[in-house]
């Protein structure tokens, strides 16, 4: 046995969200309200005090109704959010694969937003270069590389995005649901480089609404219901607990 | 602060992406391309000069066109480097939302590729002087430091604006205004001299401007006339202030982005 360091921490986060009644978003409104005194909020928890950990080579389902705070978890762990209290630590770069390409520039060409989309990513230039024609090359684009992204279809889109995401190694994986990238030959592409990724031991956080794709994956699993953590351990017991929740 | 340098560092190639993005996407549209940078003021101080040359009677002097050009050119850095660097976090919205960067990239690199393109059109400033006989003299070098100030200047109003305009959709009309007001006040056109001629208590009215500042200095190292210190020190405490308030600012505000865009 050896004592590996956590590669994933979350501890005791709480995220809250201020719901207005009315959005101001005016310094007009806002004024004439302060001075009424109308400013209200609604303090909503999205989390409440979740605390986990994960080792390398965990790959972990999240399960929960919807509004169950999953995807606000994942964006905590993305540092997209910021949590209200508590802390994440993670070891190692974190690849999300939510959204393929939102740091894509239309008007850019698609070898341009290679660049730019890799530094969005916090990649070095050095490392595009380098993985530019792998990139290029898995992505299946061709001639369409140099000609604005405004032309392409939205399946070309997603698959330079997951070309440029996954041309590195994480130690940290975010799926949110299975990747539905191009055809079926690409989306055959697509989850051999993810079972790769699986292979050489990267953790990985899945949120999905099938039991069984989860099963399928993941070796643990936790059940969120209304921001609060109800329960985390090995696949098994908890998908029977969760079934059992469905049933219900 | 250790932490925030190596953040910097692992980020400083998206900040250099981003400032090249805001440089070359500017003109890809155009025909002309980049060339308008050096075409469009040229274009208005033509016009500025023919109708304020004959209103102001300034027409006789071969000097007024690089007036009116250097002033023009350093207002209008100030004015789009604060309007885009102000509008910088709801562009990048979408990228925001789904992915981790450090946000103060894109005010920054809002500020930086318009001065850019503001270091290029300056080019036009070079050529128009010579034409028209206005030779450098060894002030000339005493240029950069005015440069420098408007730079710093620009990047804390940006960072402040670009803080509160998340928060406050109308403000972009009312910065809109508030640089109008900072124009008239920038004497592009007309000299304060003949202003303060009959009235000399107006002076105050200029000189708490602090673009005003950093344009007289420029003028004073271009023409190669004695340096006005004292309005140079004004402008470079106002820039830094500027910048320590939009620092603070953002850095306090900057976890809420996310929650109003």
């Amino acid at each position: 046995m050896t004592m590996a360091k956590p590669v994933l921490e979350v501890e005791n986060v709480s995220m809250q969200f201020n719901l207005s009644k009315e959005k101001v978003d005016n310094l007009k409104e806002y004024i004439i309200k302060s001075l009424r005194g109308q400013i209200s909020y609604n303090e909503f928890w999205a989390l409440s005090d979740v605390s986990f950990s994960l080792n390398k080579g965990d790959r972990l389902g999240i399960l929960g109704m919807n509004g169950a705070g999953k995807s606000t978890l994942l964006k905590v762990i993305a540092g997209v959010l910021k949590a209200t209290k508590g802390s994440v630590k993670t070891r190692g770069k974190i690849v999300p694969l939510l959204e393929l390409g939102a740091g894509f520039d239309k008007q850019y060409t698609g070898a341009e937003n290679i660049y730019l989309y890799g530094s969005v990513l916090g990649y070095s230039k050095t490392f595009i270069n380098e993985k530019y024609d792998e990139i290029v090359e898995f992505s299946e684009l061709g001639d369409f590389i140099n000609v604005p992204i405004k032309n392409y279809s939205s399946g070309m889109k997603a698959r330079l995005g997951f070309a440029i995401a996954t041309v590195v190694d994480p130690e940290i994986l975010i799926l949110d649901e299975v990747l539905a990238v191009g055809d079926a030959k690409f989306r055959k592409k697509s989850e051999a480089k993810i079972q790769s990724m699986f292979d050489k031991g990267v953790t990985v956080l899945f949120v999905s609404h099938s039991l069984k794709q989860v099963k399928r994956i993941c070796n643990k699993a936790m059940i969120l219901d209304h921001g609060k953590l109800l329960s985390f351990g090995d696949i098994e017991p908890i998908s029977k607990q969760y079934r059992q929740m469905l049933d219900a | 602060m250790s932490v925030f340098i190596k953040n910097f560092m692992r980020y400083r190639f998206l900040l250099v992406e981003l400032i090249k993005k805001g440089v070359k996407l500017k003109y890809r549209r155009s025909y002309l391309g980049i060339i308008w940078t050096l075409l469009e003021p040229l274009l208005t101080t033509i016009v500025l000069t023919v109708i304020f040359g004959s209103l102001l009677n300034r027409g006789d002097s071969t000097a007024y066109p690089v007036y009116i050009l250097s002033g023009r050119l350093l207002y209008s850095f100030f004015s789009s480097g604060t309007n885009t660097s102000m509008k910088s976090i709801r562009t990048n919205a979408g990228m925001i939302k789904k992915v981790y960067v450090p946000k103060y990239m894109y005010p920054l690199s809002s500020v930086i590729y318009n001065y850019v393109i503001f270091l290029i059109s300056l080019l036009v400033l070079a050529a128009v002087s010579v034409f028209l006989g206005v030779f450098p003299t060894w002030r000339i070098f005493i240029i950069v430091i005015p440069l420098f100030i408007l730079l710093i200047l620009t990047v804390g109003v940006g960072m402040i604006l670009s803080t509160m305009a998340v928060f406050f959709r109308d403000l972009e009309y009312l910065w809109s205004v508030a640089l109008m007001l900072i124009m008239y006040s920038s004497a592009i056109f007309y000299y304060v001299e003949d202003i303060t001629r009959n009235s000399p208590n107006k002076e105050i009215l200029f000189h708490a401007n602090p673009l005003y500042c950093c344009i007289a200095v420029f003028r004073d190292a271009l023409f190669g006339q004695p340096i006005e210190w004292g309005l140079c020190l004004y402008a470079a405490g106002f820039s830094v202030i500027s910048l320590i308030v939009g620092v603070v600012l953002f850095y306090k505000k900057q976890d809420k982005f996310i929650l109003y865009i």
